[in-house]
């Protein structure tokens, strides 16, 4: 922006007012500050507490560390952005999602620079932030269709229309793996939203950079607040709240520990939990059957008469 | 224009001397045992330790026949022969397996009769709804899912779906041939072999099912079925060489099931209890939704996960509701299940009635105003319970909050759509839903809002093999019946 385009009344060596620009050694890089996402807002932590992450290049972030009442948040905030999500045209969230691969196609170079402070090589990364675009895409492109393959109309013997359709689950939990990346993350995710769920999102220390740089394409692209919710934390600390958090409707496990999924399992059972197992074994090829994952048929009667 | 109301005609009078004769099901016809034992690799065997209990007429409280209680060994016998009959079955062919369930569908069909009377005198349902519902709903089941056998591939686009193996179904005392149908059927057609569980108290028509099975000539093995208690079904549940679990019951029993699944990788679905809405907005045809409200609660004694047993009604017409819906209710017919003209046959066990007084009193108790019928019951030693109706109940009510699974019906009423919908769907349930309106474009706000798996409009209690069933919430996890249904069996 800075660099000699006409117009641009800053250029090297010049004052801005308040003392010189220096690219050079000297100029001090402005660390950035990683939140959580909730409710469209990056608040800190209620509970004021941060994991070190050191990155490739030696910086150290601090991550907020989220809490169960950080969780309780962004179920409330994920509550309130359900009905309006769900009942919002199946084209309008298509085009929402589909913006959201644009901002991201826009801020490539950044997460591919992100992911290689997380020690991914460079050309990995670039494959890897490439694929999360065009995954974005895949199922913008899927928010107007799924309903269509997977609803029926029921021949049932008597004298009525009878039809089953598709509808969202509600609010989501998902739990990503550690050893995951960009990737997973935004195939695990974005099913869920396609499918008019909101989502509140697990994310391990060892990708919250990431993710909440993906929070903030997601908060500028005009996915309403609260739709997407991301709390970077210990997932050990979180699990039994997603499993026994009575408002959350389902969730998806894609982290690889059995006893944890084991106890997601015991606590779901208490509410008849959804439970999705995404674990390294279980994962498919992108298709339409992840949204379906969290999805209800709901089959609707009504006669025929004169 | 509910002022106008006001003078409506006086309430009918169903105190005269016109009876119904009465008019019983033949049942000489019926062959029944003494006793019955396990149906295992197409043979009746008795349980390891001889262990006989008695199932109940519940019209009579009379024994009708002594059957088998399996233990543990028993139970494994049958997963075993289920386990080892997996290969023949599914190197059969798609083909012939459809034609086997095709050739059952018929036997029930030429048998029909039969089932229909020996379903009544085990469960206590009225012979109309056995003969008429019940029976010929089994039937249909095979029937669909035989043609499924042999085009899977077409149900689920992009995959290659294969049969789970060892199905094992534990299914309830409300619809006990139906449910038996409508838990073989689809596993069968997808290649599985099955383990069946029959409720402790209605397991006759099964075993039925057991002797026409095997008339069918359906290898050995492929359908099992095994009679007792929890215990029975509990030991199901945990055999290592099931893969699938098929419940339905109580969501009580389905969260223990859930609990004792975790960490096991076998598949399961889920189909648990429910405390369906059903809702009559001010511009419905009044009297056809009264039908529907009888329909919707005192259908098989209100036995029914799905019962519309919290009634909506808008406000501007709830008092001509209540007064339609109380004359409607003076005309139903409590009595012998046998007899046609039984409207509420006998409560399903001694048990059972236990719990429906149990709720009726705490409803009582809570300040709720109760109407019965004032039909004569039968005397004798049967379980009886007069079409119930309370009235003056709120949200927080006990009656409002949970399942009674039997004729009692609790009304509220509403002033906008809004409000009905947040009443329906202030429950841990979501099975079933009604909603009763002229208007089109509420019928699909409605349907549309109701967070329930099944919304019937204009209608209710309506069931059919091609029609997925299953709840949201607490009501339980997956569908059966139609297309969606076959997916419960399948692993791909």
């Amino acid at each position: 922006m800075t660099e000699g385009k006409s117009g641009s009344k800053i250029s090297e060596g010049q004052t801005n007012g308040r003392g010189g620009v220096d690219s050079g050694q000297n100029r001090l890089s402005v660390a950035k500050t990683y939140k959580i996402f909730i409710g469209g807002n990056f608040p800190r932590t209620e509970s004021g507490r941060y994991l070190p992450l050191v990155l490739s290049d030696g910086t150290v972030v601090n991550i907020c560390n989220s809490s169960r009442k950080d969780l309780r948040d962004a179920v409330v905030a994920a509550r309130k952005a359900q009905d309006s999500w769900s009942s919002r045209s199946a084209y309008n969230r298509s085009q929402i999602l589909y913006r959201i691969a644009e901002l991201l196609e826009g801020r490539k170079s950044q997460f591919v620079e992100e992911l290689v402070k997380l020690n991914v090589t460079a050309s990995h990364a670039k494959k890897e932030v490439l694929k999360a675009i065009d995954t974005i895409v895949y199922y913008a492109g899927w928010c107007d269709k799924y309903i269509q393959v997977f609803s029926s109309v029921n021949p049932v013997s008597g004298s009525y229309f009878n039809f089953s359709i598709p509808e969202p689950t509600g609010i989501v939990g998902l739990l990503c793996d550690e050893d995951g990346g960009l990737v997973e993350l935004v195939s695990d995710l974005l099913p869920i939203i396609t499918g008019g769920n909101t989502a509140v999102v697990h994310v391990p220390i060892e990708l919250a950079t990431i993710a909440i740089d993906l929070a903030e394409v997601i908060q500028t692209s005009d996915v309403p607040g609260g739709v997407i919710n991301m709390l970077p934390g210990v997932r050990a600390e979180l699990l039994p709240h997603f499993g026994s958090h009575l408002d959350i409707n389902s969730v998806i496990y894609a982290g690889r520990n059995a006893e944890e999924f084991l106890q997601l399992q015991s606590l779901g059972a208490d509410h008849v939990l959804r439970i999705v197992d995404r674990r390294p074994a279980q994962r498919r090829e992108l298709g339409p059957y992840q949204i379906m994952d969290t999805q209800e048929i709901k089959t609707t009667w009504h006669p025929v008469g004169k | 224009m509910a002022k106008s109301k006001k003078k409506m005609s006086p309430a009918l009078d169903f105190n005269t001397q016109w009876r119904y004769k009465p008019a019983p099901e033949n049942s000489d016809h019926i062959q029944i045992q003494k006793a019955y034992d396990l149906f295992i690799n197409n043979e009746f065997i008795p349980p390891v330790n001889a262990d006989y209990f008695p199932t109940i007429n519940p019209a009579t409280g009379k024994k009708i026949a002594d059957i088998a209680q399996a233990e543990n060994i028993d139970i494994d016998k049958a997963v075993v022969a289920a386990s080892k009959a997996l290969k023949a079955w599914q190197k059969i062919g798609a083909v012939e397996r459809g034609k086997y369930l095709f050739r059952i569908a018929r036997l029930i069909q030429e048998r029909a009769r039969e089932f229909a009377v020996i379903e009544s005198l085990d469960g206590g349902k009225p012979i109309r709804e056995s003969k008429n519902i019940d029976i010929p709903l089994a039937a249909a089941h095979f029937f669909y899912h035989a043609g499924w056998a042999d085009k899977l591939q077409y149900a689920f686009p992009n995959q290659t779906p294969k049969p789970v193996g060892v199905a094992a179904q534990i299914i309830p005392w409300n619809f006990p041939l139906l449910m038996a149908a409508w838990k073989i059927a689809p596993a069968l057609a997808t290649g599985n072999t099955v383990v069946l569980k029959p409720a402790e108290t209605t397991p006759l028509t099964a075993l039925k099912l057991a002797e026409l099975i095997r008339e069918s000539g359906l290898p050995s093995g492929v359908v099992n079925i095994v009679t007792g208690d929890g215990s029975a079904g509990a030991a199901l549940v945990d055999h290592p060489m099931v893969n699938k679990i098929a419940f339905t019951g109580s969501t009580e029993v389905g969260k223990i099931i859930q609990r004792k699944l975790a960490g096991s990788a076998k598949k399961y679905t889920l189909e648990l209890g429910g405390k369906g809405a059903n809702i009559i907005l001010e511009d419905a045809a009044i009297d056809q939704a009264v039908e529907g409200i009888i329909n919707g609660i005192y259908f098989n004694q209100g036995h029914v996960c799905c019962a519309g047993s919290r009634l909506f009604v808008q406000e501007s017409v709830a008092e001509l509701v209540v007064r339609k819906l109380k004359d409607r209710m003076e005309t139903l017919v409590v009595g012998d299940p046998l007899d046609k003209n039984t409207d509420i046959g006998a409560i399903n066990s001694a048990s059972q009635l236990r719990t429906i007084k149990k709720y009726i009193k705490k409803g009582i108790k809570d300040g709720a105003e109760l109407y019965q019928s004032k039909c004569a019951i039968p005397g004798g030693k049967g379980y009886w319970c007069r079409p119930s109706l309370f009235t003056n109940v709120s949200q927080a009510h006990t009656i409002v909050q949970e399942e009674i699974f039997g004729p009692v019906l609790t009304l509220q009423t509403f002033r906008t759509l809004e409000e009905v919908l947040n009443k329906a769907n202030n429950t841990f349930y979501g099975l079933s839903a009604g909603v009763w309106t002229d208007k089109g474009a509420k019928i699909f706000t409605m349907t549309r809002g109701l967070r329930a798996g099944v919304v019937w409009a204009n209608t209710y209690n309506k069931f059919d093999p091609a029609s997925p069933f299953g709840g949201y919430k607490e009501s339980g996890i997956g569908r059966e019946g139609g297309l969606h249904g076959l997916a419960g069996y399948l692993k791909f």
